[in-house]
């Protein structure tokens, strides 16, 4: 049986947060008497990671997904509720649990800015207590995976966002971590180098099984990687499961477009109790339900004359986006 | 702790931060003539003021420049290892790259004291030991152990203290965010340390050696330098750099707790 890695239980974080109103009034006032309050930015969440998993944070700017992450990598300490990452509690940040974990944020950088990334990978791995042969076999294998090569020697400021990113991911890497908690890894990546990206995070995963945390707000970096997803609202978790299981709640309904050899045809096909949506001359757009899918087909198939037919499934941002606004999901 | 970790670490650090620095020669350059023409300065403005009396608090002209060439040697390990670095904190604390320090297996307060270093500032240490050696000749000063060893104890201490107060005061970061303006107060305070203690009034001589301890920065070490020095002097700058070390450390780990971390 897969173990739980990570283990959190009723998990709370608040903030003291300052508010200023506005104008030169304000300023004044916010100078001399700064007015703040305790925020509550997690509340009172629960979930269990298994060993090897893939989970996708999702959530609105603000809705507490880095939060989590920060608190799970043992950045800020949490206000309430307990949090288990490989056995330790993560904000004594123990070597043995450091050495475990890695974090990458996609608009943070931590490569020595004026010189080749090679140069940050060796000071990484002396970190690391890693020796000069080993750091250079890992240095080897890593680039190879991220089809880096020349970029290596190439000084950061030099690097593409794309190249910089991948080197930073080597540089995060270079101890073999076994958790790895990614905050919006592709942001600002074009569509070639996110692609890049997520095939490696494909691969790494497989390779190690490390268990990978990830938010983005690219939905194809949640599609493509995670099977799970952890839908945050609002500080709280508004679904926690498989992400396909969450698309077929959120959209139950297929279109589909068939283009009729005739437009008799078409009329025929309007009329025999499907739900059309529209139609224009042959081509005739109508809903199915997504658990009645094959069978409809099927019936279309061996009862009209088709030309062609196209199933359109709706834009996975939309989709999502239904998420990100609503508070629960009994799915 | 695993010393010889640290010490590859160190060397690492060495060789990245001189890598970086070594990009841009011309900043090399400047930094260069701007230790030197500094140097050239401070001794102008101390020799006008020893110009019309020969004595200031007791101190000699020949005297207070010992003084100076300890403050230029700080001075010089201030631009070497605490300026860029300890100005560091407050970056990566207004950006949150902290996290990433925070994140290594290796200690955190090392890892942003010594990450880098500013090879310019060697020159202004040479120009110091240069310009001590030079007192040591003109005011017939003995060199035996005892000297050496009392030297090095008064100057080691020196160097905690300095950068106790500095480090000190860019932890409040955690809470204020920014602390530039705090850490500019230091440095001016610093250039109080180039003159003897005892030429400043009694409330300020207070405030120098109880409040922001310069007294014990510079006029201590030279004291030993003229075998002025008494011995409670010596054990009270060994207990002051002791306490300033240890509350450091203390109140930087007591201040992560309160690291929030910068939105994303």
């Amino acid at each position: 049986m897969v173990q739980n890695i990570i283990d959190v239980k009723n998990l709370s974080k608040s903030f003291d947060i300052s508010s200023k109103e506005p104008g030169l009034k304000g300023t004044i006032k916010h100078f001399f008497r700064r007015q703040t309050k305790s925020l509550k930015v997690i509340k009172d969440i629960s979930f269990e990671i298994k060993e090897g998993e893939i989970v996708g944070f999702l959530g609105a700017n603000g809705a507490g997904k880095t939060t989590i992450l920060k608190m799970l990598c043992g950045l800020i300490y949490p206000s309430e509720g307990s949090i288990s990452v490989s056995g330790y509690l993560p904000f004594r940040r123990r070597e043995n649990f450091l050495k475990n974990i890695t974090l990458i944020m996609g608009q943070k950088q931590q490569l020595i800015w004026d010189l080749p990334p090679i140069e940050s990978f060796y000071l990484n791995a002396s970190i690391y207590d890693l020796d000069k042969f080993e750091a250079k076999k890992r240095i080897k294998k890593l680039s190879e995976m991220l089809e880096i090569d020349d970029e290596l020697f190439i000084p950061v400021r030099k690097l593409s966002l794309g190249q910089r990113m991948k080197s930073e991911l080597l540089a995060a890497l270079i101890h073999e971590p076994n958790i790895l908690f990614l905050d919006e890894p592709t942001l600002g990546l074009d569509i070639n180098a996110q692609r890049n990206l997520r095939k490696f995070l494909q691969k790494y995963n497989k390779e190690t099984n490390a268990t990978i945390c990830l938010t983005s707000h690219y939905m194809k970096d949640i599609t493509s990687l995670c099977k799970r997803v952890i839908c945050v609202h609002e500080g709280t978790i508004s679904y926690d499961g498989k992400l396909d299981l969450l698309l077929k709640k959120l959209s139950p309904v297929k279109e589909i477009l068939i283009v009729c050899r005739s437009e008799e045809d078409a009329i025929k096909l309007e009329n025999s109790g499907f739900t059309v949506k529209n139609k224009i001359k042959n081509e005739i757009t109508i809903k199915i339900e997504n658990n009645s899918i094959t069978s409809s087909l099927k019936t279309i198939l061996n009862n009209f004359d088709i030309e062609d037919l196209f199933i359109n499934e709706p834009p996975i941002d939309e989709v999502i986006g239904k998420v990100l606004i609503k508070k629960d999901y009994d799915i | 702790m695993n010393l010889r970790k640290y010490l590859k670490v160190y060397k690492k650090f060495l060789h990245t931060s001189l890598a970086s620095e070594l990009e841009y020669k011309t900043n090399i350059l400047v930094d260069l003539i701007t230790a030197i023409l500094s140097l050239v300065g401070s001794i102008f403005l101390l020799s006008i003021f020893f110009q019309n009396s020969g004595y200031i608090g007791g101190w000699k002209f020949e005297q207070a420049l010992i003084i100076q060439g300890i403050y230029t040697i700080l001075n010089g390990i201030t631009n070497t290892w605490f300026n860029p670095n300890l100005s560091e904190i407050v970056k990566h604390i207004r950006e949150g790259t902290l996290d990433f320090v925070l994140l290594k297996p290796i200690d955190s307060q090392f890892f942003i004291s010594f990450k880098k270093i500013n090879p310019s500032g060697f020159l202004e240490i040479m120009l110091g030991f240069f310009l001590l050696f030079f007192c040591i000749r003109i005011n017939q000063i003995n060199l035996d152990l005892s000297f050496l060893t009392l030297s090095l104890i008064t100057i080691s201490c020196s160097i905690c203290i300095l950068y106790s107060l500095w480090f000190f005061i860019s932890t409040t970061t955690i809470w204020f965010v920014k602390t530039w303006n705090a850490i500019e107060v230091l440095r001016s305070f610093l250039y109080i340390g180039r003159f003897p203690l005892s030429s400043f009034s009694f409330s300020l001589r207070i405030l120098f050696s109880i409040f922001i301890p310069i007294a014990f920065i510079t006029t201590i070490p030279s004291e030993v330098f003229l075998g002025l020095s008494q011995v409670w002097k010596i054990l009270l700058e060994l207990i002051v750099a002791s306490i300033f070390v240890i509350t450091s450390r203390k109140f930087w780990l007591f201040a992560l707790k309160f690291y929030s971390s910068a939105s994303s």
